[in-house]
């Protein structure tokens, strides 16, 4: 087998040994985590704070003193609670950033796609 | 203890039939990430749809203000919400070996799926008996397409979590098999996300 000039063999990762990338780890062992997880009380105390913010959401749907901020405040509901449950539960925020780009690659083409075609059809306008 | 055979480095308590792979990362995780954002297109144009026909029904037919019922359907998020903590819980409980644990979480997450699942059939019901058929009008036909497709898809995430235990009841998922858990969770998870946004667009925004 041809060798690249000014690699030695002891430099040279071994053929699918997992060397290609920062986040690359050698020996991959799908029984552990690609990094820490949180704790189960962790889970627990992420859950009761989506409770929350979903009784928050309920809550302000119904209050008429808040009518005119109510789309953008659930927005932003949505998001939090989008975020916590892809971050923590998903392990977005633990795992691999490989992973992170794969789903925002997707979450961010639709958003555009679609922010376009409505844009188009003057929905915000209506 | 780090064998190195033609076919690459591999580690003495690696599972067999799972070799290293080119990026350090389980291929099947990688492949469930690229599909769960596929997935999100997929969504996104139900969503689109949604919006795009809100407000354009025929005069005269049935809106969503004449059938929505919104506490109904809040209890219905909170249960799909409190699913992920079981699923969670579940992938908590196979990492460190607890198998009956496991089996517990898996089987109240598909519970709790399952009626999820229950209460939107329902809820379907109740909209079709007040004249809300797919038929309809624009906002029938986006309103059960969108929402059908997402229980479809809880649908088929209760019977991976069954499945799964199944498998453990019959001493079929070891611990070195926690990753089919994790790959089930990922996507149960993203159904509950996908659920997050439709309950604020479709249910909550006027």
């Amino acid at each position: 087998m041809a060798t690249e000039p000014g690699t030695s063999a002891a430099e040279r990762p071994a053929p699918d040994s997992g060397a290609v990338t920062e986040e690359a780890q050698p020996d991959h062992d799908p029984t552990a985590p690609d990094h820490a997880h949180p704790s189960e009380w962790e889970y627990i105390k992420v859950a009761l704070f989506l409770a929350v913010v979903t009784a928050a959401e309920v809550g302000i749907y119904y209050v008429e003193q808040l009518e005119d901020f109510l789309v953008p405040l659930l927005l932003v509901f949505a998001v939090i609670k989008f975020a916590m449950v892809a971050l923590w539960f998903m392990h977005l925020r633990f795992d691999s950033r490989i992973f992170r780009r794969l789903f925002a690659i997707g979450l961010l083409l639709a958003l555009f796609a679609y922010a376009v075609v409505l844009a188009t059809f003057e929905v915000w306008n209506r | 203890m780090t064998v190195t055979t033609s076919e690459g480095t591999h580690t003495a308590d690696a599972p067999p039939g799972h070799p290293p792979t080119s990026t350090g990362l389980s291929n099947e995780k990688v492949a469930m990430w690229a599909f769960l954002g596929s997935e999100c297109l997929l969504f996104g144009a139900l969503i689109s749809t949604y919006l795009l026909f809100k407000g354009r029904s025929l005069e005269g037919t049935v809106k969503p203000e004449d059938v929505y019922d919104i506490p109904y359907t809040s209890v219905s998020s909170f249960v799909l919400l409190m699913s992920s903590l079981t699923m969670v819980l579940a992938l908590a409980a196979i990492q460190r070996g607890d198998h009956r644990r496991l089996r517990v979480w898996l089987l109240t997450t598909a519970l709790l799926g399952a009626s999820f699942v229950a209460g939107q059939m329902y809820e379907f019901t109740v909209f079709y008996r007040e004249g809300l058929k797919i038929s309809a009008n624009l906002f029938g036909s986006s309103f059960f397409v969108l929402t059908g497709f997402h229980g479809a898809h809880v649908t088929i995430g209760v019977l991976m979590l069954l499945s799964l235990w199944g498998l453990s009841m019959r001493g079929k998922l070891p611990t070195s098999r926690s990753e089919t858990v994790e790959l089930v969770g990922l996507y149960w998870h993203f159904v509950d996300i996908v659920w997050i946004v439709i309950f604020t667009v479709v249910y909550l925004i006027p």
